[in-house]
């Protein structure tokens, strides 16, 4: 059975259980025919399998059931809206709702008789308007609203629309916002985060204290971008902070393989949760041997960066945790340039690595000022005074195979350090089939913060979190030797000028198992 | 004097209407970066003559990847018998243009009919990927004898690639 699994879909937490659908198709390694897959799970790490909720079988969604979004309304009932592609190839939203909300598995789904709700309004292309929103309230709190991604030629844009129902809906003046030469956009998302709270927010909130997130899933180079800014709820239009940095021109959530990200309000534990597609990097010949392809990131917690104001943080969600078991540390490792340590593991294939850097301060200011970028960078081979420093997950021991996530500070023209965090895969795997490049991008580090790593591995996936969440980078990686035991995890230094301490803590992490939900057990 | 004017009417109408395809065909082709392949190809097909959109141009294309990676299998399958020598090499071969035959070109079709060009584009970058991999599998470039026909795969599909993106 071969099968391929794409966008998460409409994630929501209702009566006891975290629900995420997502876009599969049942019939083969490769995306079309596209259903919407079913799964439950108390902790958001260990998932159960239920029925397919909903399948193509409308004239208006019979070419996909397509990305859509969950609105919880104050009075319980759930309002799912989607992309159905209809029978002529045009894209159109639609509504569907548990058939029965007394069923905390949310079993069955009804689509509503009055589909399609939406069609392309005047002036967008049939093709380019799909994956709707999760809806807020508007100011008055007696109309919902939610925002659709187009593009008008080779901007991309965010269509407003607000209804009483659901069902009827007006299409507002003007966009929530646009951004030239960016192109279509896709799952966009749209969500307050507190610049003063801990927690995660409603979709509805506004207020003062409070900052937008805009995010567009761009199909011109398949990246999520994200950028903050301020929501004018009267104007129904939302600003960036820094229009250098708008949506689609400056921030990544992800600065390796991740897309169609979307999140919700988790109203049990008050928290903005993140979920993703990490597609295959490797050949389609090998994902029809493996029989699948695609797959979910961890979940993700999201709030504001107080100590940046002009980013937001990801971090694992705490449940991630409960699959730790035995650990491993070494304290204060001194790390002279050129040197390399291997660490004594357990389970190095499926780990949770945290590290801290410490680098003298001296060594920056006395360092000469040079450039850098981890795409063109070579790698983790090509030295500089200070850098590159990290951790090699997934190396075998002769290094035949390595993966190096790494530090990198370039003294920029004006003097000040920049911090580069990438990924290295040229050398990940021997393999001919599968891709390879070096991730990654600047992260801001505050005055007195060490550098510091968080690195998920799980076989074929590593996602790792640099500055607590600041940048984050998610590879595939396909080794050929440096798998499961025979796998190693090592500290390196290979900066020409700089020593580097460092403290690792490594635990080996249990298999979450996912199985089918023994629905005759009931 | 009408009657002649009639037939300069439709003939006239016909030239516009090459025109435009013409005009389709060579402004999508210059997004590719093998202009004379991407026209030759397209041309070759007879339904580019009545293509309005580039979703068919795209089609065209893939149709032709798909018959350049048949081929491929046919020689595979020559060559298994002839040089059991290279015996790994073209199994890998034969899985690499299966593969494009089985998984990139119905993917790139579905994408280009149903409106999400992103997964013909993936396919189609997979299709080229998979005629590396092929050609990487023998020693040497010279022992390969598909070169001729991962060559043309391999430009096929990067042509193919930027039609694709010409939708995105």
């Amino acid at each position: 059975m071969t099968i391929s699994a794409t966008d998460p879909n409409g994630p929501l937490y209702y009566n006891g259980w975290y629900h995420l659908f997502y876009q599969y198709n049942p019939d083969s390694a490769i995306w079309g025919n596209i259903t919407w897959a079913h799964a439950i799970s108390k902790d958001l790490i260990h998932w159960l399998h239920l029925p397919f909720a909903m399948v193509p079988d409308q004239w208006y969604d019979i070419n996909g059931v397509w990305t859509g979004s969950a609105t919880i309304l104050p009075d319980g009932r759930i309002m799912m809206i989607y992309t159905g592609d209809t029978y002529d190839v045009v894209q159109v939203q639609c509504l569907a709702y548990p058939a029965n909300l007394s069923d905390p598995l949310l079993l069955k789904w009804v689509k509503d008789p009055s589909n399609p709700v939406l069609f392309p309004p005047p002036g967008i292309g049939p093709k380019d308007f799909r994956d709707p929103t999760t809806a807020w309230l508007s100011p008055d709190g007696d109309k919902w609203r939610i925002t659709i991604g187009s593009k008008i030629g080779k901007t991309g844009i965010s269509l407003n629309y607000e209804t009483k129902d659901f069902i009827k809906y007006d299409l507002m003046d003007g966009f929530l916002h646009q951004v030239p030469g960016t192109g279509m956009w896709e799952c966009v998302d749209f969500y307050p985060v507190s610049m003063v709270g801990q927690n995660g927010l409603d979709t509805s909130v506004n207020g003062p204290g409070i900052k937008h997130v805009l995010k567009a899933s761009l199909d011109d180079d398949k990246n999520d971008y994200y950028a903050l800014g301020t929501y004018d709820p009267i104007k129904n239009k939302w600003t960036p902070d820094d229009p250098e940095l708008d949506v689609g021109i400056g921030l990544r959530y992800d600065y390796g393989k991740y897309y169609a990200s979307k999140t919700f309000y988790d109203q049990h534990k008050k928290r903005r949760i993140l979920w993703g597609w990490i597609r295959e990097t490797d050949a389609e010949s090998l994902d029809l041997l493996k029989g699948w392809a695609g797959v979910q990131s961890i979940p993700r917690s999201i709030v504001f960066d107080k100590k940046t104001g002009n980013n937001i943080l990801q971090w694992p969600v705490e449940e991630v945790e409960s699959l730790r078991s035995s650990s491993v540390e070494f304290k204060d490792v001194t790390l002279v340039p050129g040197s390399i340590i291997p660490l004594e593991v357990h389970s190095p294939s499926q780990a949770d690595i945290v590290v801290s850097f410490d680098i003298d301060k001296k060594t920056i200011e006395e360092a000469a000022n040079m450039s850098y970028d981890c795409s063109k960078s070579g790698g983790a081979v090509n030295r500089g005074p200070l850098g590159p420093f990290g951790i090699i997950v997934l190396g075998d021991e002769t290094l035949s195979e390595l993966t190096p996530i790494y530090f990198y500070i370039a003294k920029a023209y004006n003097g000040k350090p920049d911090t580069h965090f990438c990924a290295d895969e040229l050398r990940s795997s021997k393999a001919s089939d599968v891709e390879k490049i070096v991730y990654g991008s600047t992260v801001p580090v505050v005055e007195g913060e060490k550098y510091t790593i968080r690195s998920l591995v799980d076989h074929s996936i590593v996602e790792s979190f640099a500055q607590g969440g600041r940048s984050v980078i998610t590879s595939r990686i396909y080794p050929t030797k440096a798998i499961n035991d025979a796998a190693r995890i090592f500290l390196f230094n290979n900066a020409t000028k700089a020593k580097v301490t460092a403290s690792i803590k490594i635990w080996k992490m249990d298999t979450a198992d996912i199985h089918p939900f023994p629905l005759d057990q009931i | 004097m009408k009657f002649p004017l009639i037939i300069l009417a439709i003939l006239h109408l016909h030239g516009i209407t090459q025109l435009k395809d013409q005009t389709l065909i060579e402004t999508s082709c210059r997004n590719t970066p093998n202009y004379e392949l991407c026209v030759s190809t397209l041309h070759a097909s007879p339904s580019s003559a009545t293509a309005t959109d580039v979703e068919e141009l795209g089609l065209i294309l893939v149709d032709a990847i798909k018959s350049k990676a048949e081929s491929g299998v046919s020689a595979v399958d020559k060559l298994r018998r002839l040089h059991p020598e290279l015996r790994e090499a073209l199994d890998q071969c034969r899985m690499s243009y299966i593969a494009v035959i089985k998984a990139d070109v119905p993917e790139a079709v579905a994408a280009l009919t149903k409106g999400i060009p992103k997964f013909a584009e993936f396919g189609m970058a997979d299709a080229a990927w998979e005629a590396e991999i092929c050609e990487g599998s023998f020693e040497s470039a010279a022992e390969s004898p598909l070169s001729p026909v991962n060559k043309d795969l391999h430009e096929l599909a990067t042509v193919a690639v930027g039609i694709i993106k010409i939708l995105l």
